[in-house]
């Protein structure tokens, strides 16, 4: 292979640069193994993989598991194989666009500038071996940075999320009802089920002696949060964002999505193991942290698109916001209701209800409140913890 | 240089193969295709409803010259649909017959757990196919978690075992497809040890070569016009997309409405367009003099 024979003598060889390449993938929080390493390596070897098209193509459907990945890895893949490494986007997210574009998405754009402007592959003996075989430094894909950046780390720390796990998993557990309509053999239960009784029977020729019953067995609800970032909602965020990065790790089938004016899905970077390093990762994608809301347009562009395959009727849907929007209420009520039609139960929780004579006036929580399942203050933990009862009856 | 796959063509032989059953495949799919089949790996595919993902298990199972088994996940699936189930009626009867016809113990038992009292369901009919086959495990995202865990091990493994007959190893190892509308997200091992593409819808271009493959007698100017169509009307805001399945309904409903072109008819277009839109609310969404736009945009 060509890629093989180029390589400088002190070069430590594809096998080495390969591991590099994934550590930087784990750097940029795609979770990867050995074994991914040497699929890779193997991988290789079937295409021409002196083509960057073909090993972009190929390094992609063995390092990613989900369309989020696959939005972020072209930009990982440019920023270690192209240009000696030194691509570094700029992202300038537009605050004003009202649809479709959320952080996570960035790598796509930055995808299209690199095809007006493609970069050079980093061959290591083109006369730059300096910077070829042994950079130390971080490679950054996409640092979507602006100038309302906040790091959420300054907000919470560890204990908060320990803390707030506790919480989310008696409100997890509090969610769990909802009966199956299929049954399972048990048995205590309802009715018999009669292969299982035939299979059991078969030691005594069939007479039905030992009988096996079938109960509806309990299936989990889903649980979606989507948590206000906005300027008003700063002084409360420290106990939300605590509270979603301890539902992440309490529950792994949750879902949750920060919003400001426009709506970023946190969920693939609160997986992270490492609870402080998910919250840097979360606050990365959370730029803009701090300024305007709309509402209305982030709850409609969730149920336009990731509502439309995560939400069932299984699904409850938490919404941490104070309901300022600065979007007309009609839009608001529009994407609620459409929410709703997909028969999910919804949340809101909201600080001000906290506060005595608190009346929902607000323009935009005035719109919402038809549409709610449950509305109710939260400004605490411990306000949080005492919704289990609540939810119970959800 | 080694660029042969399991059916030893190059990844754009494969392409090529597609495209003569008439499945255009964009190089990203096809590149994934060709290392799940050259490094015996499981291809997960996700992607929208409607955009060929059950198609691709199909057409490779034609290239390939292969059977398909399809195993159709459901919420609740377990491994007595999944892998295998003992014939218990079957094997009831045996037990009468042969208590009246006053044989031992023994031989009866042997008889009753044999292969002929199994059932085998699809992912054991699949390794114990002579020639690999092509296993489309499809929707995965709908059966349970738990079901997931034990499609892994199988997947790992390739090898079943029944407890009353022992372990069933693969003959062959089946080339495995597994499709998710990304309802829920996988879980990480499985993803680990699947090839993945994502499948978007597709792009001008290609969604033109996929009309033409499909319906070979549209007229040209026709085909550039549906497809301009439908790609405007991706773009409005609907409850549900039309994948490229509805595309080529459409298409057929045009040509046998003997439509030419889509601005000469606006009632007619409307009318033909209940084969993209299936709800209520996108039909009033797009009312006749926004279907006129958007050809206009094509125009």
């Amino acid at each position: 292979m060509s890629r093989v024979t180029r390589f400088a003598a002190r070069d430590p060889g594809p096998a080495a640069r390969m591991a590099g390449f994934m550590a930087h993938l784990r750097d940029g929080g795609l979770r990867l193994g050995v074994q991914q390493t040497k699929m890779a390596l193997c991988a290789l070897t079937h295409l021409d993989a002196s083509s960057p098209r073909l090993a972009r193509a190929a390094l992609r459907a063995v390092c990613t598991g989900c369309h989020d990945e696959v939005r972020r890895f072209d930009a990982l893949f440019d920023a270690y194989w192209m240009n000696m490494g030194r691509v570094r986007q700029k992202v300038v997210p537009k605050s004003d666009s009202p649809t479709g574009s959320d952080s996570v998405r960035t790598s796509r754009r930055t995808a299209e500038i690199d095809q007006r402007s493609p970069g050079h592959l980093t061959s290591p003996d083109d006369g730059q071996e300096e910077s070829a075989g042994d950079g130390q430094g971080q490679l950054s894909a996409t640092a979507a940075r602006n100038l309302h950046q906040c790091d959420l780390r300054d907000l919470v720390d560890a204990a908060d999320i320990a803390e707030a796990e506790a919480v989310a998993r008696r409100l997890g557990s509090a969610l769990r009802d909802r009966l199956s309509r299929r049954r399972v053999a048990s048995r205590k239960g309802m009715g018999l089920h009669f292969r299982r009784t035939i299979r059991r029977n078969l030691a005594t020729g069939g007479e039905p002696i030992h009988l096996i019953r079938k109960f509806r067995p309990e299936r989990e609800r889903f649980i979606v949060t989507l948590c206000d970032v906005s300027g008003s909602m700063q002084v409360y965020a420290r106990v939300f964002l605590a509270f979603i990065a301890g539902l992440m790790r309490a529950n792994p089938a949750a879902d949750s999505y920060l919003f400001h004016t426009r709506l970023v899905r946190v969920t693939e970077a609160l997986r992270d193991k490492d609870a402080m390093r998910a919250i840097g990762r979360m606050s990365l994608m959370a730029d803009g942290f701090g300024g305007g809301t709309k509402i209305g347009e982030c709850l409609g562009h969730f149920a336009r698109t990731y509502a439309r395959s995560l939400v069932n009727g299984r699904t409850v849907v938490i919404v941490f916001s104070d309901g300022f929007d600065t979007s007309p209420p009609a839009i608001l009520e529009a994407a609620l209701a459409k929410l709703r039609k997909r028969g999910c139960r919804i949340v809101w929780l909201n600080p001000l209800r906290g506060w005595q004579d608190y009346q929902p006036v607000a323009a935009g929580m005035a719109a919402a409140l038809p549409s709610l399942d449950l509305f109710a203050p939260a400004n605490t933990l411990d306000d949080l913890a005492a919704l289990e009862r609540r939810l119970v009856r959800l | 240089m080694l660029l042969t796959c399991g059916t030893g063509m190059t990844w754009t032989a494969l392409q090529l193969a597609l495209a003569e059953q008439n499945y255009v495949a964009t190089d990203d799919l096809a590149v994934g295709l060709h290392l799940a089949l050259s490094l015996e790996r499981p291809l997960l595919v996700e992607g929208a409803a409607g955009v060929g993902k059950t198609e691709l298990a199909q057409v490779l199972a034609a290239v390939q010259k292969t059977s398909l088994l399809r195993l159709q996940c459901y919420e609740g699936i377990d491994s007595t649909q999944a892998i295998y189930e003992w014939n218990y009626q079957r094997q009831l009867l045996a037990i009468r017959a042969a208590s009246e016809a006053g044989e031992s113990g023994r031989v009866v038992e042997e008889r009753i757990f044999s292969r002929d009292y199994l059932l085998e369901r699809p992912l054991l009919q699949a390794i114990t196919q002579d020639t690999s086959p092509v296993l489309l495990i499809d929707e995965i995202d709908r059966a349970d978690e738990e079901f997931e865990a034990f499609l892994l091990e199988i997947l790992a493994q390739y090898q079943i075992t029944i407890p009353e007959l022992g372990t069933i190893a693969a003959k062959s190892i089946p080339v495995v497809i597994l499709t998710s509308n990304g309802t829920r997200d996988l879980s990480d091992a499985l993803r680990r040890r699947c090839l993945y593409v994502y499948v978007d819808y597709p792009d001008r271009a290609t969604e033109l070569a996929i009309l033409r493959a499909n319906c070979p007698d549209i007229e040209f100017n026709l085909s550039d016009q549906i497809v301009r169509f439908v790609q405007n009307l991706r773009k409005e805001e609907l409850e549900k997309v039309p994948g490229i399945a509805e595309t080529l309904d459409f298409a057929a409903a045009l040509i046998g409405l003997g439509v030419a072109d889509l601005t000469d008819d606006p009632v007619a277009l409307h009318q033909s367009m209940l084969a993209l839109l299936k709800t209520q609310l996108d039909r009033s969404q797009i009312p006749p003099e926004v279907a006129v736009r958007l050809v206009g945009n094509a125009a």
